[in-house]
């Protein structure tokens, strides 16, 4: 995985080469040189794209742009770039291909390329996807590329993921077991409740959820699918088993902007890249709660 | 400026742990980082922890597995800490609450690696990587230490005393990717590299586009010695169309390999007749190759990995982590069909020269993970290696760094003690000449040859000197785009400095890099904006590639024997009277220059005896 450029872009070049071995220049001609090839390779790129737009094989993207401090980026555009198909290409495939031979300026996340980052969740063609799993040939041409809705651009296709990380956060979302397990002996734990938690352990925070959500949309301190499968996590975890510590857990799912403001539209459980039953877990949790609740009547 | 006792670069496995320690031996840490933690590369990994935690294992054979899958180039006092400290450290992310996959009796399962002799592979489904990383991160949520995510570390701030083990290391020079923004991060008690490997040298890799050897450059160029770099682990099991890893989980598991006349070649060409699939890496990689090689691949480019026999339900419990990659990235169907595989780039063995306790000759700056060399992996890294060594190397520098009680360390680093000096000719000259004199020589005297030894005055200057570098990028109107040079790059270092070597191509690689350097004199950025300018991020990562590929094909023309994953064509023996020695590359100010370092094989009880390594 790399983001190289496929060779026949460099050809150009490679004759250069061959013409530097022959003769010697000096440095100002080295530098000339290559600036005109750098210009005529500019120009062949942009004659390059008009004619892949041309081909039948191409897909054509249409992609959400905006610098806020970039003349003519300042106002949101969508610009289209041209991309010639292969199979097996993925929508960041297609990204990236428009980056590194169209235009340097564009901008998103993407890192693992194998759906493990989590970086690289964007709304295409209308739907919360992560790009590097989600293959061209499934989706509608032109493919319709645009940033996380509900949170606010950066610039391009890059959204401010902070308050998603605050509302991780505020779900004391880490392993609070018993502090004295003796040392050097591992805790025990069965393989019904492993796989219990197996599914929420799987989340990749790549936010699609939380922006799917109509209600996080509707009410910025709703902690959201995520946050709450992560106190799932914990709070499913047999080796977590202080009912004080449970207690507390569900004091926090239970506030206001909690567990109860999910009104099971199942747009996250729709999203997730990782198949996790986000609805679910949450609807249980509400179950716990309401038992938790009941034992102090 | 900020400032911090301790300053991690990088949120990745060996960041996070070491975090933790020095922020449990009290220190004020801050983590910074270009991705944000999650995002690290570490979560990808997928098939487990060595430990010996079981009976009838112990450390000192994880200690001997992991030698003798070195090829006897690990440093005994490094390979047999990872061995004492892995049960201990994995006993303790257990205890921070990390999801392990579970045995009947609901003791952490264990299963069997390559070249392993005990079935002793911690593991959390085919996605341990993620769960080791998230669990840690976890635990930095929980501890309350500081991360400045998305910040990219251009580089250290070290005095420029005229000997590397003069210098000391005072902080780091970090921009907010957000903003563009170029500050300083002053660092009290020491900096510990932590930043992954450098896979993006390669086109066909594993590793994430992030993954591009900042850490070993920054380093290299402070005056830190790499070591060991000609040793890169080309993984046997990736994805064709993308390079994407199969976990040698599947191997482990009892996968098979197999070739276009349905041969399952590992036993029946004879590459490894006892432990067939399961034969250390380099083996296996080699092997398919040859097959491919002689005709009997399949398109002529990949092999065969098969797991349909293991049945569904163990498939689903073990491996479904990979059922899902084969589906989304090859499009197969890994419980009715064969997956196809092929060697990828995968793991620098190589890497900035340190002791077991994460020290560089550099007083202060540390270095731990992928981007280290301690040496644990030597000539090749054993499956189920790597995140122990996160863990366990991570702690110790951390602990080291923040002032802790620590064994001191029996392996000596820099150019000093019991080196020799490389008289090797190269094709090319290497190093600086080429690229621009650029301002972050860290040890150009700044004014007038008035050495500055004051901590906050070093990192100022280092802060002033990488404003003035990305200014001057951003100012250029002309030139050639990173993305152009980066893709020159990995093409040669990917036909010529690849699981098979020769002396004419490895050269060819170096003439090729010495034109890339020329290149990128020219190289500039497009965007102008300071808003998350990933086209300027990349050029600069694009440099640090440059200069690590560099070290790996000087280190490959050097080392004139078959060792581990180095395989020279003219030099097919391991010849242990001549090479049993470390190969390290001295930045010298622009001007590398290669050295030896004999190999310690004297354990604590025991000297490892180089004995043939077969399978």
């Amino acid at each position: 995985m790399s983001t190289q450029v496929p060779e026949e872009q460099t050809e150009a070049e490679s004759s250069a080469d061959a013409e530097a071995e022959t003769s010697v220049e000096s440095h100002q001609e080295r530098r000339m040189r290559e600036k005109a090839e750098a210009h005529e390779y500019r120009n062949a790129q942009k004659e390059a794209q008009e004619e892949v737009a041309a081909a039948d094989d191409s897909v054509q993207l249409k992609v959400f742009r905006y610098d806020p401090e970039v003349e003519g980026k300042q106002e949101p555009r969508f610009d289209d770039f041209y991309v010639p198909f292969t199979k097996g290409m993925t929508v960041l495939d297609a990204l990236m291909y428009a980056r590194d031979h169209y235009d340097p300026s564009l901008t998103f996340r993407h890192s693992c390329r194998q759906a493990v980052c989590g970086s690289d969740a964007m709304f295409v063609n209308g739907q919360q996807r992560l790009c590097c799993k989600t293959q061209i040939s499934e989706l509608d041409w032109p493919v319709r590329i645009e940033p996380l809705p509900h949170q606010d651009v950066v610039k391009d296709l890059v959204v401010d993921m902070q308050h998603f990380y605050d509302q991780m956060h505020s779900v004391e979302p880490y392993f609070q077991g018993d502090e004295n397990a003796p040392a050097g002996e591992e805790q025990t734990q069965t393989r019904e409740n492993r796989e219990k938690i197996k599914m929420s352990t799987r989340c990749i925070w790549c936010g699609a959820c939380m922006s799917s959500c109509n209600i996080a949309a509707g009410d910025n301190e709703y902690l959201g699918p995520a946050a709450i499968n992560k106190a799932y996590r914990f709070y499913m975890d047999d080796r977590e088993d202080q009912q004080e510590l449970e207690e507390h857990r569900l004091r926090i799912l239970e506030q206001e902007h909690g567990v109860w403001r999910c009104q099971t539209q199942f747009s996250c459980t729709e999203v997730c890249p990782k198949d996790i039953p986000l609805t679910e877990h949450i609807q249980e949790l509400k179950r716990e709660a309401v038992k938790s609740n009941l034992k102090f009547w | 400026m900020q400032e911090h006792d301790v300053i991690v670069v990088g949120g990745g496995g060996a960041g996070l742990r070491a975090a933790i320690a020095a922020h449990e031996e009290g220190a004020d840490v801050a983590i910074v980082t270009k991705l944000h933690p999650v995002r690290s590369h570490t979560g990808a990994a997928e098939g487990g922890i060595n430990a010996a935690l079981r009976e009838g294992d112990d450390w000192e054979l994880h200690a001997y597995d992991t030698m003798k899958g070195s090829d006897y180039l690990g440093d005994a006092p490094a390979v047999e800490t990872l061995a004492q400290d892995a049960p201990e450290e994995v006993i303790q992310i257990e205890h921070w609450g990390m999801p392990f996959s579970r045995e009947d009796d609901g003791t952490v399962s264990q299963r069997p690696f390559g070249g392993l002799s005990f079935p002793r592979t911690t593991y959390a489904g085919a996605e341990t990587g993620h769960h080791l990383l998230h669990t840690m991160y976890e635990q930095v949520v929980k501890r309350g230490i500081q991360v400045y995510d998305e910040w990219y570390v251009n580089d250290v701030a070290v005095t420029d005393e005229d000997d590397p083990e003069e210098r000391s290391c005072h902080g780091v020079v970090a921009m907010d990717v957000k903003t563009g923004e170029v500050e300083g991060f002053k660092a009290n008690d020491g900096v510990i590299l932590a930043t992954g490997g450098p896979g993006q040298a390669f086109d066909h890799t594993t590793n994430a586009v992030a993954n591009t050897g900042d850490g070993y450059a920054i380093a290299y160029r402070a005056g830190v010695p790499l070591e060991d770099m000609e040793f890169v682990q080309f993984h046997p099991t990736t994805l064709p169309s993308t390079g994407v890893l199969i976990s040698e989980g599947v191997r482990g598991e009892g996968g098979i390999l197999y070739n276009a006349d349905g041969e399952r070649f590992m036993f029946e060409r004879g590459y490894a007749n006892n432990e067939g699939e399961l034969a250390s890496r380099d083996v296996v990689s080699r092997a398919e190759l040859t097959e491919v090689n002689e005709g009997r691949g399949f398109e002529d480019e990949y092999v065969m990995l098969d797991m349909r026999h293991l049945g569904e339900e163990r498939i689903m419990d073990r491996l479904e982590n990979i059922l899902h990659l084969a589906e989304d990235f090859e499009g197969v169907d890994g419980l009715k069909e064969p997956m196809p595989v092929k060697p990828g780039q995968h793991y620098q063995m190589g890497g900035i020269e340190t002791d077991e306790n994460g020290h560089t000759c550099i007083d202060g700056l540390y270095a731990a993970g992928e981007t280290a060399c301690v040496s644990v992996h030597g000539a090749n890294r054993l499956g189920g290696n790597a995140l122990p060594e996160l863990i366990v190397f991570g702690a110790r520098a951390g602990v080291h760094a923040a002032g802790g009680d620590i064994s001191e360390a029996k392996i000596e680093t820099g150019e000093r003690g019991n080196i020799e000096y490389d008289d090797t000719e190269m094709p090319v000259t290497p190093g600086e000449a080429g690229i621009r004199e650029s301002s972050d020589t860290t040890t150009a005297a700044a004014d007038g040859g008035a050495v500055t030894q004051d901590p906050t005055a070093v990192v100022e200057r280092e802060v002033e000197a990488e404003r003035e570098r990305i200014d001057e990028l951003l100012s250029r109107e002309d030139g050639v785009k990173h993305s152009q040079i980066r893709a020159r790059l990995q093409k040669t270092m990917t036909e010529n400095v690849n699981v098979f070597r020769e002396e004419g191509s490895v050269k060819q690689a170096l003439e090729d890099i010495r034109d890339i350097r020329e290149a990128y004199e020219d190289v500039y950025v497009e965007d102008p904006s300071r808003t998350f300018n990933t086209d300027l991020q990349h050029t600069i990562e694009t440099r640090n590639l440059i200069d690590v590929a560099e070290t790996i094909a000087m280190g490959a023309l050097v080392r004139t024997e078959f060792r581990g994953a180095h395989w020279r064509k003219e030099h097919q023996e391991r010849k242990d009277e001549e090479w049993l020695k470390h190969t390290l590359i001295g930045w010298h100010d622009g001007e590398p220059e290669v050295f030896f370092r004999p190999v310690i094989l004297e354990g604590e009880n025991k000297t490892y005896e180089p004995k043939e390594r077969s399978y």
